[in-house]
């Protein structure tokens, strides 16, 4: 049973469609993960659920209840803005308190629930400042507070961490997910950033042009993509196209990759999923290719080889390796590809 | 040229706007001191066009019903022009554009030709002339002026706060007071002086809708000049000078105008 679901939810503007027959029902607790290319409707999504967005059709419901025409402030859900959104007249306390106030509720209960939301987001002592005196991880941790006072039925984050820097980010993102696990509060956010998206998520979905691609585990959805474009757009992928024969795939020179299951022309591999050894040097494995190295690009821990593969054509194989022998192949090397068929795997096109 | 004859030109230059904006000024309110009528010298300091104001009835009535004026107006005009600025900003409707665009000729057109058509219109619509048909006037030139000022301020903060509060749980009514207008509030105090100001530096409008026997400030000094100079408006210009500098004063210091960072 889940509190909050939504169905069949469509929603145009003009010539654009936002929304196209969304169907997604939210575990409880669970963090949830809207990750999409910019307009491909994920904040769309959200504000419906917020009630931005009145849906053309569709439903929304919270706790069995239908929700698409409740104005946003019956609506009981809290909402962490992209830029926080924090009331500059205000200070950190009466931000936190304002849910609460505009309900009427007593004086003596606000304060103890401020004090608590300020203990829970690491923020004791600072209640009486004002916004623009704190840092930027303060004050999203402000807008966090703000909106988990109320109780909400659902929090909402619309690209939560965007406005940090990539440090700050991480440790955020650690944060975020520990206070979202011990208020045990069902979480949606929009993200246009898939480290972000498969670090936080218990699922994610992904969506492109309004409609939903693919919805599973950040692991389920990356490992087995189900589409060229979750593939793609989750991770880097290396596309080979050819003529399906159940269990293989026959690329145009002819050679013949072992895919994971039965395929339909098209298959992805992921480029840390690729061995690349000096030419002849490979090991026996369900796959492999030859081809030669465009570029090494070493990055410390890990080394990227762009390499030149007759049956990619024009577009160079991506492989990710651990720099785990300290040297790098130059470019020109010829060399041999190899992986195994359980990392090859069919999507639709 | 040298960084330092730049800098010395620079100096030379605001120095001369400031005396060239400041001396007719001061020489004024110097004269208002003086003890002769004619500007003669030497300067002699002396009280008596002070005393001989407090005893001048008319030009204490204009002065009074200047202020007052100036105040309802500021009043009525930021009221309305707050409102008309909050729903041009913050909704969209058929004609918008168009409104928007209507609301700056009226500051380019002449007040000579908007004081003659207000005139003839008061007059054919029976609203007539006197303090009444004056306020009107005012009204209306300084609420374009209101809407531009508050419409900034507005600008500067988009519909984001408001969605938050509307998260939050606070109605489209406790936004509006707990969260709009309190930020709102630099833009509105600047839209309310400046309509202040509209009004009480009006001449032209008044004078054409004043009534016989009830005038405002500027249209009894005006008619006092015509009759023969005092340095009664000596005296009177340096209070209303001292009065309105003190004023914009305190309100730079107090409210920074473009607000929070």
């Amino acid at each position: 049973m889940s509190s909050v679901e939504i169905a069949h939810l469509c929603k145009r503007y003009d010539s654009v469609t936002a929304l196209d027959d969304v169907s997604i029902a939210f575990e409880d607790g669970e963090f949830f993960g809207l990750l999409g290319p910019s307009g491909s409707g994920k904040t769309t999504l959200l504000r419906a659920l917020a009630g931005f967005v009145i849906p053309d059709s569709g439903t929304i419901s919270f706790d069995g209840q239908r929700v698409e025409n409740v104005p946003v402030h019956r609506r009981e859900i809290g909402m962490v803005f992209q830029n926080y959104a924090l009331f500059p007249h205000l200070t950190v306390n009466e931000n936190i308190a304002f849910g609460l106030s505009v309900r009427g509720r007593p004086r003596e209960e606000t304060a103890k629930r401020v004090d608590a939301m300020l203990g829970l987001v690491r923020l004791e002592g600072l209640g009486e400042r004002k916004p623009r005196q704190l840092s930027g991880g303060q004050q999203q941790r402000v807008a966090l507070a703000r909106a988990l006072v109320i109780d909400p039925k659902i929090l909402l984050l619309d690209e939560p961490l965007g406005a940090l820097d990539r440090r700050l980010r991480q440790e955020m993102q650690v944060e975020l997910r520990e206070i979202q696990r011990s208020t045990g509060i069902t979480a949606v956010f929009v993200t246009h950033d898939q480290e972000e998206a498969l670090t936080l998520s218990d699922r994610i979905a992904i969506i492109d042009r309004g409609r939903l691609i693919q919805v599973g585990p950040p692991r389920d959805v990356y490992e087995r993509p189900e589409t060229v474009f979750a593939a793609q757009f989750l991770g880097d992928a290396n596309l080979f196209q050819g003529i399906a024969e159940g269990d293989r795939l026959k690329l145009s020179g002819g050679q013949i990759l072992h895919t994971n299951g039965p395929n339909t022309g098209s298959v992805v591999v992921r480029p840390e999923k690729i061995g690349v050894y000096p030419a002849g040097t490979a090991p026996a494995t369900d796959n492999r290719l030859d081809g030669d190295i465009l570029q090494a690009i070493f990055s410390g821990a890990s080394v990227t080889y762009r390499v030149r593969v007759p049956a990619l054509g024009e577009t160079p194989l991506l492989a990710f390796l651990q720099n785990q022998a300290g040297d790098v192949l130059a470019p020109a090397t010829r060399v041999s590809l190899a992986w195994s068929a359980a990392h090859t795997i069919p999507v639709a096109s | 040229m040298t960084a330092n004859t730049g800098r010395w030109i620079g100096r030379t230059y605001l120095g001369l706007v400031l005396v060239f904006l400041y001396l007719p000024i001061a020489i004024m309110i110097l004269m208002a001191f003086n003890r002769s009528a004619l500007y003669e010298l030497p300067f002699t300091f002396d009280t008596v066009w002070f005393e001989a104001l407090a005893k001048n009835d008319r030009l204490l009535t204009a002065s009074f019903n200047s202020v007052v004026i100036a105040a309802v107006n500021a009043v009525i005009a930021t009221t309305i022009g707050t409102l008309a600025a909050l729903g041009l900003a913050r909704y969209s409707f058929r004609g918008k554009r168009l409104l928007q665009i209507l609301l700056f000729p009226p500051i380019t057109i002449p007040w000579l030709i908007i004081g003659t058509s207000m005139l003839v219109f008061f007059f054919w619509t029976g609203i007539g002339r006197g303090l009444h048909a004056i306020l009107l006037g005012h009204v209306a030139l300084s609420l374009p002026y209101v809407i531009v000022v508050v419409g900034a301020r507005l600008a500067s903060f988009g519909p984001q706060l408001e969605e938050a509060a509307a998260t939050l749980g606070a109605t489209p009514w406790q936004t509006l007071w707990r969260v709009t207008v309190p930020i709102l509030a630099p833009g509105i105090m600047a839209a309310a002086l400046f309509a202040f100001a509209v009004s009480f530096d009006q001449f032209v409008i008044s004078y054409f809708l004043a009534s016989p026997g009830t005038s405002t400030l500027p249209v009894e000094i005006y008619t006092s000049i015509r009759k023969g100079f005092t340095p009664e408006i000596n005296a009177i210009s340096s209070i209303i000078i001292l009065v309105s500098m003190g004023l914009m004063m305190l309100v730079v210091r107090h409210f920074r105008f473009g607000g929070e960072r």
